[in-house]
């Protein structure tokens, strides 16, 4: 067995668990979902640190037939691309177990569903069948609907949940007809990832199958990721949905139609992927700088939180547009990022809004001084989605521009706008108007984390963003060989190797 | 003549006989015990089949072609004996809404129902076609208005008796036309002279014609009007054994009538196919949208799956008949649950509203899940039954899409695509009033007995089997589709 199979499994084992455990056992229900994450995530870690960066094909590999008629098989392994995304999710998933103690009704029904989600999507990272990549991130999908549905906040609630829901289903069927297309095309008859690269490399798809294939792809993905024009589901439904929920979706969730895009449309649809680059490269200007606008105009929090991280968003598809190395892996270094990042964000928000009762920003003021952890955490959290340097986000950022700099200048310009003023702008904003100033008297009363397992899943979260920040040679590494090899299919040109001067290492070292 | 073939439809009418005279015997309060026997008989007769020592598990014809045992009709059997089996169940548990006593009439006209459709699944011949299709419909008549004190079950029967006779009429009226230009009845035999009669505008119209009979049956757009209005008034059990038996039996006879007697009139019918697939995916989950009443909610959603299950039938291909099977044996467990829950919920409120649903999470975890994990895979969602099979479905119509370059199978893709999202605002939101219902009434637990509890197992055992574990049912709809080329 892969310990890939053990990193997905034990969320899933801890699911069917908790069904059989009497719903007035809230100790023990919490203690098996936080144990469960935990068990993930140390694997995870594991997993991690044994990875061989630019090791030959894929590691930690295991393959069962499935329904052979079909050629479907359950087949998980992890390269440079997913390795990181596997750790991050695994991470995010245990802090948002940690996080859930701000549930206090129906628990049993909320640590199940949490949990489905979370052996979903970390199977889904970790999948090399299409067909199982597809099935097991729609495990999520009605977990979060009863979620937000029951745990959810506000008035809109009923209407955030069916926006979420529907939209949600809308990308995740087309990419599906686009998912059976490309089997189909693929002529190789089997739903094996790397088979059918392997089959595409001496039969590629022609170029009217690519042209059909990859828009339904790009929207299809593009819809669950939140490219502009289809992000308005994910500011409304981040904002009611309870933090843990909020946490694995905005965090983990969400990378997933990018990280489909990278490990299934660049290599097999090369020539739509050249000609449909522009495109993705004006669409992600609607989201750095048309929803970071948005972002400044919020007075929600939460609002503004699930704004900039689809702003965020922009960023990704930048790196993935300008189909080059830099690009590519500066791509999946902020996909990695972001996820602690968005995770942490809304885990403080939810934080405030359990003690306050409220996310609007006019009747906040000076919490750090009855919250210094949670503050300066707030503060750290703000500081990275701005882009400093010393947090993850910096490093997958500033390699996306420079990435992105020869394919797309102006866009390039317009980015580098919108990520270093707009992000400034409403993330300073925010941090006074919430942060600092007079403190209100009604806010009194107000009770920071005040033991370790309340502190602990904002200060893994931290610690993981400086860690990739301060260290990203840990990813990069990784990413660098398997990027190589996606850039090369999806550009047509077979370079050998990483030539030393274009890896992102070296002007990533000397920024600092 | 091979007359051990038809052992399995003798049981089950010899079966139906022996539960209408036990009726005389047993006293009226322990007549709902009556149906546990029917149950554990249909189970053994069930075994049997599945071992292949049972009389369906050989093949062959008899009556003079008449009559055919294939790997179709194999798994169309069994589908059959599935749903009576749950639908005792239900009934056992219904028994005291009905008129005090006549439960074991109820269980006896079950029984026959069941053998109309076993006969349907075997029917090679438009004769064999018409008299278990009477066979069926007749009974229905009597089983939807079985509430006789019931003013909607009454109506619901009357409706359902015009609507039906009139789908007869035309259905022997295209039979006539039928062997009128052509001669033969026999499927076979039609099949070989059909070409011939290619440019018969006569022939053409029986076959029109048999179709729009058949066509009422599954419930397809433009001979879907019954179906709501029977749903919501007929008792709850008739209508899960209508929505599943009835339907799945005018699917049989019409892959035997397109692809085994006239084949080649079909192979230039797949424009008429795809627009009546579409219009009806669309308007059942288009006019179930505003629905209140659970019942009749699942009569339009049962339009909206006669839509998904022609995408099987339109594909033309045999991974598209493979497909349809597939789709509806995961649709026989999640129908049967989804109006078990609703028989142990409503049977005690004046009408099936679905706020009637409000607080179930409370009142029993296991009814509320089930009922979700059933609409979940209605809406056909992972890793459910509902999911494998539209996923089967949608590849077909792409691949055969991809074959004949024909756009309009595009179009029909993207139109189901539609109609699944349409789809999952109504089902969810009978999963909202589950689990944040506002203002529920009652909050008193919901006793289950144990029966009921079997088959509540059963129910959710398939649906997670054949959403999880395809390969062995799929091998199955492989070989019954290959037995439909021949």
């Amino acid at each position: 067995m892969s310990i890939l199979t053990y990193i997905a499994g034990w969320p899933l084992l801890a699911a069917l668990a908790l069904v059989v455990v009497p719903r007035n056992y809230r100790v023990i229900i919490r203690a098996i979902a936080v144990l469960a994450t935990l068990i993930s995530a140390v694997l995870a870690v594991k997993m991690f640190a044994q990875f061989v960066p630019g090791a030959n094909g894929f590691q930690f590999e295991q393959q069962i037939p499935w329904v052979e008629s079909l050629g479907i098989s359950y087949h998980v392994g992890v390269d440079g691309l997913n390795v990181g995304l596997i750790l991050m999710g695994a991470i995010v998933a245990f802090a948002a177990a940690l996080c859930s103690w701000e549930i206090q009704t129906r628990e049993k029904e909320f640590y199940i569903l949490l949990l489905l989600m979370t052996g979903g999507i970390l199977g889904a990272f970790a999948s090399l069948d299409l067909f199982f990549f597809y099935f097991l991130h729609e495990l999520a999908l009605v977990p979060t609907f009863i979620m937000i549905g029951v745990w959810g906040r506000g008035e809109k609630k009923n209407y955030a949940t069916f926006q979420i829901t529907l939209y949600l289903s809308i990308g995740a069927l087309i990419a599906l007809i686009g998912l059976i297309a490309l089997y189909l095309q693929s002529g190789a008859n089997t739903f094996d990832i790397p088979k059918i690269i392997e089959h595409a490399k001496t039969n590629p798809l022609s170029l009217n199958a690519q042209n059909f294939i990859f828009p339904l792809l790009l929207f299809g993905f593009g819809i669950l990721v939140s490219l502009w024009p289809f992000h308005s589901w994910a500011p409304l439904g981040y904002g009611v949905a309870p933090s843990p929920t909020a946490m694995l979706h905005a965090g983990v969730l969400k990378k997933f139609g990018l990280y489909g895009l990278i490990r299934i449309a660049l290599p097999l649809l090369p020539q739509a992927t050249q000609s449909w680059a522009h495109v993705i490269a004006w669409l992600c200007v609607g989201n750095i700088l048309y929803v970071g606008w948005v972002a400044m105009r919020q007075k929600d929090l939460n609002l503004l939180i699930g704004n900039s991280s689809v702003a965020h968003m922009g960023f990704i598809f930048l790196g993935i547009a300008s189909l080059n190395l830099i690009g590519v892996t500066g791509a999946v270094l902020i996909m990695v990022a972001h996820g602690f990042l968005a995770a942490l964000t809304f885990a403080l928000s939810g934080y405030i809004y359990k003690q306050t009762g409220t996310l609007q920003i006019s009747e906040l003021g000076g919490l750090c001084r009855k919250l210094p952890f949670i503050g300066t955490a707030l503060l750290m959290a703000a500081m990275a989605g701005c882009g400093l340097p010393g947090f993850a986000n910096f490093v997958g950022e500033a390699t996306v521009f420079f990435g992105s700099w020869k394919a797309f200048p102006t866009v390039t310009v317009i980015a580098l706008w919108g990520a270093l003023v707009i992000g400034g702008i409403y993330m300073t904003r925010a941090i006074r108007n919430i942060l600092h100033g007079p403190l209100p008297e009604k806010w009194n009363s107000l009770v920071d984390a005040s033991n370790v397992w309340r502190k602990l899943p904002y200060a893994l979260l931290i610690v993981s963003l400086l860690v990739f920040g301060f260290i990203p040679k840990l990813l990069t590494e990784k990413i660098n060989p398997d990027a190589q090899k996606i850039v090369a299919l999806a550009t047509g040109n077979l370079v050998s190797a990483t030539a030393p001067g274009a890896s992102p290492l070296n002007f990533v070292a000397q920024n600092k | 003549m091979n007359s051990s073939l038809i052992m399995l439809e003798i049981s089950v009418i010899g079966l139906g006989l022996v539960l209408m005279l036990a009726d005389l015997f047993v006293p009226a309060e322990r007549r709902r015990f009556i149906g546990y026997a029917a149950i554990v008989a249909l189970g053994v007769l069930l075994i049997t089949s599945l071992s292949g020592n049972g009389s369906c598990g050989q093949f062959g014809t008899a009556f003079g072609g008449m009559f055919i045992n294939d790997g179709l009709s194999l798994l169309f059997k069994q589908l059959f004996i599935i749903a009576a089996i749950l639908v005792l169940f239900m009934a056992a548990e219904f028994s005291d809404k009905l008129a005090a006593g006549s439960v074991a009439e109820y269980y006896s006209l079950t029984l026959f129902a069941l053998a109309g459709m076993l006969f349907a699944a075997s029917s090679n011949d438009f004769t064999m076609l018409f008299v278990s299709i009477e066979l069926i419909t007749i009974t229905f008549y009597v089983l939807v208005s079985f509430q006789r004190s019931k003013i909607q079950s009454l109506e619901a029967g009357v409706k359902y008796l015009i609507l039906g006779a009139l789908s007869s009429a035309f259905m022997v009226f295209g039979i006539a036309l039928i062997w009128g230009t052509t001669g033969e009845l026999n499927f076979t035999k039609l099949a070989a002279v059909a070409p011939q009669f290619a440019d018969s505008q006569m022939f053409l119209l029986g076959v029109l014609l048999v179709l729009v009979g058949l066509g009422f049956k599954i419930a397809a757009f433009p001979f879907q009007i019954w179906a709501p209005d029977v749903y919501q008034g007929a008792p709850t059990p008739t209508t899960a054994f209508l929505g599943i038996g009835s339907k799945a039996a005018g699917f049989v006879l019409l892959l035997r009538v397109l692809f085994t007697a006239v084949p080649s009139v079909t192979a230039h019918w797949a424009n008429l196919l795809i627009v009546i697939s579409a219009i009806t995916i669309l308007y059942g989950n288009l006019c179930a949208i505003p629905q209140r009443n659970l019942k009749r909610l699942l009569g339009y959603s049962s339009i909206a799956h006669a839509g998904y299950l022609l995408l099987g039938v339109a594909a033309l291909s045999a991974s598209g008949q493979s497909a349809l099977m597939y789709y509806l044996a995961g649709y026989v467990f999640t129908v049967m649950a989804a109006f078990f829950v609703i028989t142990l919920v409503m049977r005690h409120l004046p009408s099936e509203d679905i706020s009637g649903l409000a607080g179930l999470h409370q009142r029993s975890p296991l009814l509320a899940a089930t009922l979700t994990i059933a609409m979940v895979s209605l809406a056909g969602i992972p890793p459910l039954a509902g999911f494998f099979g539209k996923f089967l479905l949608l590849k077909a119509l792409i691949d055969t899409a991809h074959l004949t370059h024909n756009h309009g199978y595009y179009c029909l893709a993207f139109t189901a695509l539609i109609g699944v999202v349409i789809s999952l605002y109504y089902y969810f939101g009978v999963i909202r009033e589950i689990y944040w219902g506002k203002n529920p009434e009652d909050l008193s637990p919901i006793e289950i007995s144990s029966p009921a509890k079997l088959s509540l197992a059963i129910c959710l055992a398939g649906i997670f089997w054949i959403g999880l574990f395809p390969d062995t049912v799929l091998n199955i709809t492989n070989l019954a589709a290959t037995a439909l080329g021949k």
